[in-house]
């Protein structure tokens, strides 16, 4: 392996193509340029997505209120300014598979294992740039087919994110259900082959293209955490995509693989034998998969973040590795958990809250590691170290809130409530978000040259911490009073109407967090352009991406890529002066390796 | 004309927002600005974090104290008591280690916030640690896990005996029908495909040739005998819907295609319920709202509305379409006698189709 990647590196150093406009900005093969258009991509489809929220919002709090920004946003679908009831559906839909594929799996794996993954390892570039492309490209394509299907005569989606049928195979039961479906079928499928390809590029390449002296065991734990991302990716992507298929076939072709016995619009259909809880398992057997997707890169970028802000190694790397791959395994055999009422045998039932219950313990094992990390360090408290700290409090909240909703006996009365809504924003909606955040303050210099303004980031996240619990830890009590999920309006039920001033104040939180966006977005634009040229290696950072020059070319390294001799924490090693030691650097004479 | 204010208005406030970012960043022109934190900011930050953890700990007992009163009453089940137990100690566990870990969290943000000149402990392994924070959660879930197994079983296991009431929910947009199964206990077959038989008045599809179907009733109001075990097999007509009866602790899908089951034993009457300290409560605190919003209600024209009464509820728990969030049945959980009369004055299937 070491051979090839000797060979490699003789033959590839040097190399500069000629690059047009085209192919350095549009159509370019190098990871890094991928890295920044998965970025600007998923931060576009995350406006979308929270502009979306906040319109629901709205409506949630004041529900029998008309309001002059929905006819202006929703036109038709608002008249008088109230808000349709089939549109609420379709915006919780769009918003929810906008904000798991679009920005928590393409926007946070993309942008993070596209940038990092060669720099950090030590290659040129991933095993294959045209199959990079070609995955950017198709993930924009899904981008724009879904943002296309929000103008569809009888609408979008509007069968949840999660698009059970019978709801979503039949126009007659749902507006979305027609041509609005479709489309995000097609958006989907093509995402999800956009997922794959890029997944076995990172496969391939951290097995093949490691630089010498890079051992599994030296490889920093943002590597492992997108290496293990994509092989999760890879197993359980397709069964989503035969879902769809499958969908799509009974949608168009009269199959019956999800349908049986429905009577629906004054007649009877034709469907015979099919199960919707067939499709169920089908969905959830990519669909729990998919949130360690979305939360397993956050988990890696913050071991590196708060490991660098704390001039301290990662506190147990190899529990670390292990839970990394744990949860990895288990999390493809905890898929019913979000089935226990689906009419499944029940003892499928006792076997999933077994597994589910398992997974809490390389969960809680990383958490205590990352306080571990932080005793008797030196804290650097950039604002990707705040939002790094701020990703383990909403993991740990979010987290044993799980630990209630996997014992199938509780969630027989939580399912479906507002509880289940609150335990997965703070997970993922919350701590995967801060993930994405912490990359992007720590990471911009790498990726822009400059640095992003710090007081902003200070701005930024405070007041996103603030609103995060202020939206969502209300949102316990409401599920917990019985209200259900994906309800229009709770004034159908006088029984609710005493939830009516916590939505309220759930919504004033949400609208200033949106506001408070904003601030993100002017210091990610102007940095872009303005922002202060940064040094080589800005953090003091021990990783392979910090010895490649600030400015980018193809191949990252002039002459041979460095050489690796020691692991990616030695940060306030006795016996050294300097705080930090990059992997690059030789061991002294007399010093030794931390053995693991 | 209205469309273009509206969007002016939202524009000039974003505009704003950033130009106060912008604002906010140029008048920071002081010092060495490395955009990198310095001592002055790790002292802010590390503060502020302490001040998090503030945060977080009264945004717990606000919401308590505030919002405590929403929580689902006690149960009107008997299995509902074993639920709440179950519930209450996982719940003590999670806040246990909530409190604990935060602390130790934002506490070390605070405490170790970086300063120059300190230098951080090369700490990498400890395996001792390690192997005690691994084992204790292990023993904890598998207490967890045990209980809530050995619950799971005992409220999924549904078995047939003549004592318990049978009862079909029967789930359609946008509404719920039940059926009960009559003097015999059995269920007559039934399947959509009988729906258009007898002009429309075959509510749930009985299949007219079963004759364990003739002396089944079919109602929109769901009435239930205290004490007595009552076995929901639940139908769908359409598109997926779910049973849920929160003060039951009950919750079953109903899926086209396909009968789900689910069982419990009420053992309180509506009446009873109404009498319940926290239902009194909750009653008095909406219908107080409810005379607030009478008011604006009569002032603008419209008619006040009714005050409210509790009734246990039966809600649909799985998106649905454009009515998921209005579909209902009220609940009424009574005595075996007052249930009979009930029962007697309802008309039988062989009596509707005659």
């Amino acid at each position: 392996m070491s051979a090839a990647a000797a060979v490699h590196t003789e033959e590839d150093h040097g190399h500069h193509h000629k690059e047009t406009f085209v192919t350095k900005y549009i159509f370019s093969q190098d990871h890094k340029m991928i890295s920044k258009q998965y970025l600007i991509t998923g931060l576009f489809m995350g406006i979308i997505g929270i502009a979306m929220s906040l319109l629901f919002r709205l409506q949630l709090a004041w529900p029998e209120q008309p309001f002059g920004i929905f006819e202006v946003l929703l036109g038709k679908w608002a008249p008088d300014g109230v808000m349709d009831p089939n549109v609420y559906l379709a915006l919780v839909t769009i918003h929810g598979t906008i904000m798991v594929f679009f920005v928590l799996t393409a926007g946070l794996s993309g942008t993070f294992s596209n940038l990092l993954i060669p720099l950090q390892i030590g290659a040129r570039d991933m095993a294959s740039g045209l199959l990079n492309m070609i995955s950017f490209w198709l993930f924009f394509l899904s981008s724009t087919i879904m943002v296309m299907s929000l103008f569809v005569e009888a609408g979008p989606a509007a069968a949840g994110w999660t698009i059970y049928p019978p709801l979503s195979a039949l126009p007659q039961a749902q507006p979305g259900s027609g041509t609005g479906m479709t489309l995000w079928l097609v958006s989907m499928a093509i995402f999800i082959a956009s997922s794959l390809l890029g997944s076995l590029n990172y496969i391939v390449t951290v097995i093949n293209l490691r630089t010498k002296g890079m051992s599994m065991t030296r490889l920093p734990l943002t590597i492992w955490a997108f290496f293990v991302t994509a092989i999760i990716g890879v197993v359980s992507f397709p069964v989503l995509l035969s879902a769809a298929l499958l969908l799509i076939m009974d949608r168009s072709f009269g199959t019956s693989f999800f349908l049986s016995d429905i009577f629906i619009q004054g007649e009877v259909l034709h469907y015979q034998g099919g199960s919707p809880v067939l499709y169920e398992h089908l969905f959830w057997f990519l669909g729990h998969p998919e949130v360690y997707i979305v939360l397993l890169p956050a988990l890696g970028i913050t071991s590196e973040i708060i490991a660098t802000n704390a001039r301290k190694p990662i506190f147990g790397y190899r529990a670390m590795v292990a839970s990394i791959l744990a949860i990895a395994f288990l999390s493809t055999i905890v898929w019913g958990h979000h089935m226990f009422i689906s009419g499944m045998n029940p003892f499928l039932g006792s076997v999933f809250t077994f597994t589910t219950l398992l997974i809490a313990i390389p969960s809680a094992v990383k958490a205590f590691n990352y306080i571990t990390t932080l005793w008797k360090g030196n804290l650097q408290l950039n604002p990707a170290m705040l939002f790094s700290i701020g990703l383990v409090s909403t993991f740990i909240t979010g987290g044993l809130t799980g630990i209630i909703l996997g014992d199938s006996t509780l969630d027989i009365n939580v399912h479906d409530t507002y509880f289940v809504v609150a335990h997965f924003h703070l997970v993922m909606g919350i701590s995967a978000l801060y993930g994405l955040f912490a990359g992007v303050y720590h990471w911009f210099p790498k990726m822009f040259g400059r640095m992003m303004n710090k007081n902003l980031g200070y701005v930024h996240f405070w007041v996103t911490a603030v609103c995060a619990y202020g939206v969502f830890f209300p949102m316990h009590f409401i599920g917990m009073a019985g209200l259900p999920r994906r309800y229009y309006t709770n004034t159908a039920f006088p029984y609710f109407d005493d939830l009516a001033d916590i939505n309220i104040l759930i919504t004033v939180f949400a609208l200033i967090a949106g506001a408070a966006q904003i601030v993100f977005l002017y210091n990610f634009i102007h940095s872009m352009f303005y922002g202060k040229k940064t040094v080589q290696n800005p953090w003091r950072s021990n990783t392979l991406e910090w010895t490649a020059p600030v400015e980018h070319f193809h191949g990252n390294w002039e002459g041979e890529i460095p050489h690796v001799h020691r692991w990616a924490y030695d940060y306030s090693k006795p016996g050294h002066e300097e705080d930090f030691i990059p992997q690059h650097i030789p061991l002294k004479k007399g010093e030794e390796e931390l053995q693991h | 004309m209205n469309i273009f204010l509206i969007l002016s208005v939202l524009v000039l406030i974003a505009i704003s927002i950033w130009q106060i970012t912008k604002i906010f960043e140029l008048s920071q022109a002081k010092k060495v600005n490395t955009q990198v934190a310095d001592d002055d900011d790790n002292n802010l930050n590390g503060k502020l974090m302490f001040a998090f953890l503030i945060f977080i700990y009264g945004i717990t007992i606000f919401s308590f104290w505030s919002y405590g009163d929403v929580l689902l009453p006690n149960s009107a089940s008997e299995h509902g008591a074993d639920y709440d137990n179950l519930m209450w100690i996982s719940f003590a566990i999670i806040f246990f280690v909530q409190t604990i870990t935060q602390a130790l969290l934002h506490y070390f943000s605070y405490k170790y916030r970086g300063e120059k000149g300190k230098k951080a402990l090369f700490y990498a392994d400890n395996e001792k640690l390690e192997m005690i924070w691994t084992i204790i959660p292990v023993i904890t879930l598998a207490g967890l896990i045990l209980y809530g197994l050995y619950t799971w079983t005992d409220i999924m296991t549904v078995e047939e005996n003549d004592e318990a009431l049978v009862v079909e929910l029967y789930a359609q947009q946008f509404n719920w029908k039940a059926r009960y199964a009559g003097e015999d206990g059995v269920l007559g077959d039934a399947n959509v495909r009988f729906l258009q038989d007898f002009e429309g008045r075959n509510l749930v599809g009985i299949d007219a040739t079963d004759p364990n179907g003739f002396d089944d009733v079919v109602v929109q109001e769901l009435h239930l005998p205290e004490g007595r075990e009552v076995i929901f097999k639940m139908r769908s007509q359409d598109v997926l819907h779910s049973a849920y009866m929160p003060h039951f602790r009950a919750q079953m899908n109903c899926v086209p295609g396909m009968i789900t089951e689910f069982a419990f034993t009420p053992n309180k009457t509506t009446e009873e319920m109404r009498q319940d300290p926290d239902i009194t409560a909750k009653v008095k605190k909406i219908n107080k709202i409810r005379v607030e919003k009478s008011k604006e209600l009569v002032a603008s024209g419209d008619m006040a509305l009714d005050p409210y009464e509790f009734d246990f509820l039966l809600l649909c728990n799985k998106i649905c379409g454009a009515s998921h969030y209005n579909m209902q049945m009220k609940i009424i959980v009574e005595t075996e006698q007052e249930f009979e009369e009930w029962m007697n004055s309802q008309q039988t299937f062989a009596e509707v189709i005659q």
